[in-house]
């Protein structure tokens, strides 16, 4: 019995040893290991100044992504400041359309604005058709269109995150500050900003991580410009696992060193009310003519970005090859939606996304739940809270850096050596050789999206009444019998929303998709970027848009009270 | 000194009026407080006069100043906060400098006015502290200091003490009147609670859904309270029913044997209220003749006195016995003689309550 009770932490345990932290640890020593030696041979390679592509592709990294901090901190700052502060016709709709992005496929948001924006988009040449004084625009390419992309995904976590602020924030403050004889600006800029302090570096370290992390983005802007996680990809392309395993470490390795800065340097004042008691919501007396202007930029703003996606609405309905010079496909056709139902070629991706992203809901359900409740209930305090951190950070390493990974580790017997070694051994144990199965797939978005539902159901417990569960033993009923009827139902929201973000996540995910794929199991993701380089568009707006409605789909079974609650 | 008027103040929220024509003048130096429950627009006036929220209708005027217009950072009135609003990521210094750093006053200048100011509520010890290490009633004396060191015209507090607890109450309030005399500043202060009101003020106004139901001194409110409500939230707990007689003029209690004489009847006609205040309610010592018998249906011990329910019939009335009688065994059941001093009783008409 005793035993019996222990088996799913034991499973729970097996999988985090197995399949998250094995393959990690495979990497290191494999980016550590040459001829079979310790070496830090391909590390000193990586950042020798004589072989400038990866000194280079670091540089760009970093660049770009403290750019995207900047531009996606004022757009989603404002965005939230408008909509939090300002009532105005309209403003319960784009509060709606501000948070798109965070349940939008990366790839898709992506190609939206590389065929709207891009160099050959629809909107530069329809500009340049018009032809505005003469001016050429150019459309969106390198840097620009990498930080279009990134402002226009990663924007909503300071939109979130400051919009979260805003509400707890302590009017009284603001108030108090005026009658102390400050103006509107000056309360904005010594009391408000440093109340928002904290959430604004949170929504920078994510935005700079992501960033980092991003693949999309610069696969489809960069052209000649290296970036670190294009570098992998192409190393791993060109068969030198061990190369892109050290690059892996890299890229990690620099986003880890973000986070630990910008945790140093987070204070721990917020614009909480220092005393309990009624507070206030927070508002600032703004000069109505900036209210006006404000507006129309938030409108301005939300309607740019919704363009993206009329524009690939549009192209899905295009006849292959008909869109060469012209600013708009010139024939239309249901063609591309056809074969949805009757090709199986055409729909054997949407199958394997589908049941793989519901098969990842399980099992990163049941993991993420698994984790939260074991942490809760037997490490209570601080303690928790490291192990959750720890726990957590497969979400925070990058799409490429899980794939290789996993390469490392399920790529096959190492053949070096042909006698029984450790690595073969715990290979078997684990179930061979996975690359190639659907398994590998299963396991990357497993380990990318466990956490989603780690961090909001172990958020829940801790806020859970700890006498809930003392009340339910005191009225007899076992600690099986608690947890189903008393916890879950507590926290069911929290973990249904995560459950939800993963199933969005896995859906979409390309990036370490990209990487790991064959043939029979390839995603949609992987399917709209063949049948992009091929230049079929309508095809890939086609499947862009098959994939945006499985998205809505998802988020439509959950009802609202349930994301309300969450 | 400045005083402060508010003249034909109306606020509406909607459908709903929370300042309604009120005309309130507070004299140069005078502690006024505005009493009232919750959601009687007492915090909406106070908001008014700090301009943080604006009038629909009617003037506020700072001394011979028409303020009505200006905003709140222009009209150099000081404020304290229910829950204090102290900037949590400035130390205590910082906070109670921040009104004299934007008055662009001399840096020396500026520490010697903080440290004075941070003197006054014996807190300069901790000025390098974080706001958020204080307690709770030294965060409340940080948020003093900071509306007083700006030399405000006039100081507001809304409902200054409601996060402290009882004992910690009754000091800061004492303090707070001191500091007022001490500095002669004209104060308007905003309490739900008639005991903190009635000690702390010169006078007060009584504000019940958006409207003055009267102005007077702590004591003039207490023994002669001018409408009902006034007198049951300011403790005439007893409440008799009666009836006028149209001829005679006279009230007829309904529940016990007595006529009041035509002057307590006014021109009431019909259906009234009789109040009376506990203490109006005496209990005879025992051995001496009763005008009525009851029995103590409950007490309460309160160390000073005893608060006794005593049952007379129908009607059950409160009643306060101090001195030697608080100290004896009292309990329920106990038959009790008791008067009651009918020349203080005020009589309303019914409908009302």
């Amino acid at each position: 019995m005793n035993i019996l009770r222990k088996v799913p932490a034991f499973v729970l345990l097996f999988f985090l040893v197995g399949y998250v932290a094995y393959p990690f640890a495979m990497m290191i020593s494999r980016s550590l290991s040459v001829g079979g030696s310790l070496s830090f041979q391909r590390y000193l390679q990586l950042l020798d100044p004589s072989t400038q592509a990866n000194l280079e592709a670091v540089v760009n990294s970093v660049g770009v992504s403290l750019l995207s901090v900047f531009t996606s901190a004022i757009v989603g700052t404002v965005l939230a400041l408008v909509l939090t502060q300002l009532e105005f016709v309209g403003r319960g709709v784009l509060a709606r359309l501000a948070i798109l992005p965070i349940g939008l496929p990366p790839l898709v948001g992506a190609i939206a604005i590389l065929l709207a924006f891009g160099e050959s988009g629809v909107v530069p040449r329809l500009a340049n058709e018009i032809g505005f004084w003469g001016i050429r625009m150019p459309g969106l390419s390198g840097f620009s269109g990498i930080l279009v992309v990134h402002t226009y995904s990663f924007s909503v976590y300071f939109y979130l995150m400051v919009a979260a602020a805003l509400r707890e924030f302590d009017g009284a403050q603001l108030e108090a500050a005026s009658t102390l004889g400050a103006g509107p600006w000056y309360v904005f800029r010594r009391i408000l900003i440093p109340g928002l302090r904290p959430s604004l570096l949170g929504a920078s370290t994510l935005t700079f991580m992501a960033s980092m992390a991003s693949f999309t983005a610069p696969l489809l802007f960069a052209g000649e410009r290296r970036f670190l996680t294009l570098q992998i990809y192409f190393t791993k392309l060109n068969g030198d696992l061990d190369m892109a395993a050290a690059q892996s470490v890299l890229l990690a390795a620099v986003s880890v060193l973000f986070f630990i800065m910008a945790r140093g340097m987070s204070g721990e004042h917020t614009g909480r009310a220092a005393t309990k008691g009624v507070s206030r919501r927070a508002q600032i007396a703004l000069p109505s003519s900036l209210r006006r202007v404000a507006v129309v930029i938030s409108y301005a703003l939300i309607g740019i970005s919704m363009l993206p996606f009329l524009v690939i609405l549009m192209l899905s309905f295009a006849k292959e090859g008909s869109w060469t010079w012209q600013i708009l496909p010139q024939e239309y056709t249901l063609q591309n939606y056809f074969g949805f139902v009757s090709d199986p070629r055409v729909y054997e991706p949407v199958l394997n996304s589908t049941w793989m992203a519901l098969v990842t809901m399980i099992v990163a359900g049941g993991v993420g739940l698994g984790i939260a409740w074991g942490v809760h209930r037997n490490r209570p305090g601080k303690v928790a809270g490291l192990i959750e951190v720890f726990l957590s950070a497969p979400y925070a390493f990058p799409g490429t850096v899980v794939a290789i990974a996993l390469i490392q580790a399920f790529g096959g017997l190492t053949l070096t050596d042909s006698q029984w070694s450790m690595d073969n051994g715990l290979l078997m144990i684990l179930g061979g050789t996975l690359v190639g199965t659907p398994w590998i797939l299963l396991i990357a978005y497993v380990i990318r999206t466990y956490p989603l539902v780690l961090q909001p159901a172990s958020a829940a417990l801790a806020v859970l009444d700890p006498a809930l569960p003392e009340a339910a033993a005191s009225l007899g009923a076992s600690r099986m019998r608690t947890f189903w009827s008393i916890i879950l139902p507590a926290i069911r929201p929290a973990v249904l929303s995560g459950v939800l973000l993963a199933g969005i996540m896995a859906i979409g995910e390309f990036v370490a998709s990209v990487l790991l794929y064959s043939f029979d199991t390839r995603p949609i993701s992987v399917e709209i970027f063949s049948q992009l380089r091929v230049f079929n568009i309508g095809s890939a707006a086609a499947y862009s848009v098959v994939l945006l409605f499985l998205v809505l789909g998802m988020i439509a079974v959950l009802p609202d009270r349930e994301i309300d609650r969450a | 000194m400045t005083g402060l008027r508010f003249q034909g103040i109306t606020r509406q929220f909607g459908a709903r009026r929370a300042v309604d024509g009120v005309d309130l003048t507070i004299q140069p130096g005078e502690f006024f407080s505005l009493l009232g429950p919750s959601g009687s627009g007492k915090s909406t006036l106070l908001r008014i006069a700090a301009g943080l929220e604006h009038p629909d209708a009617g003037t506020v005027m700072l001394g011979e100043r028409d303020i009505t217009a200006l905003p709140p950072q222009e009209r150099g009135i000081g404020m304290v906060f229910q829950n204090y609003a102290l900037f949590p990521h400035m130390t205590v210094a910082e906070n109670v400098s921040f009104g004299l750093r934007l008055r662009r006053i001399p840096v020396h200048e500026v520490a010697a006015r903080t440290d004075e100011a941070l003197t006054r509520v014996a807190l300069v010890d901790r000025k390098h502290a974080n706001v958020a290490s204080l307690s709770g009633g030294e965060q409340q004396r940080v948020a003093v200091a900071r509306a007083l060191v700006i030399e405000p015209d006039v100081l507001l507090f809304d409902e200054p003490l409601s996060n402290l607890d009882v004992t910690l109450r009754q000091r800061t309030r004492t303090e707070i009147r001191a500091l007022q005399k001490r500095t002669g500043i004209t104060t308007l202060y905003v309490t739900h609670d008639q005991a903190e009101a009635l000690s702390i003020s010169d006078r007060v106004a009584v504000i019940h859904d958006g409207m003055v139901e009267q102005v007077g001194t702590p004591s003039e409110l207490y023994y002669a309270p001018a409408t009902a409500f006034v007198a049951s939230f300011l403790g005439w707990d007893n409440r008799l029913e009666g009836i006028v007689d149209a001829g005679e003029r006279t009230v007829k209690l309904k529940d016990l044997p007595v006529v009041l004489p035509g002057a307590f009847a006014g021109t009431l006609s019909g259906a009234v209220h009789v109040l009376l205040l506990p203490e109006m309610v005496h209990v005879v010592p025992e051995g001496t003749e009763a005008w009525l018998t009851g029995s103590v249906e409950s007490f309460e011990f309160r160390g000073a006195s005893v608060v006794l329910a005593i049952r007379l019939g129908a009607v059950v009335l409160q009643a306060i016995v101090t001195g030697d009688a608080a100290r004896l065994p009292w309990s329920e059941g106990q038959q009790v003689g008791i008067d009651i001093g009918w020349k203080s009783a005020k009589v309303f008409p019914k409908d009302i309550l």
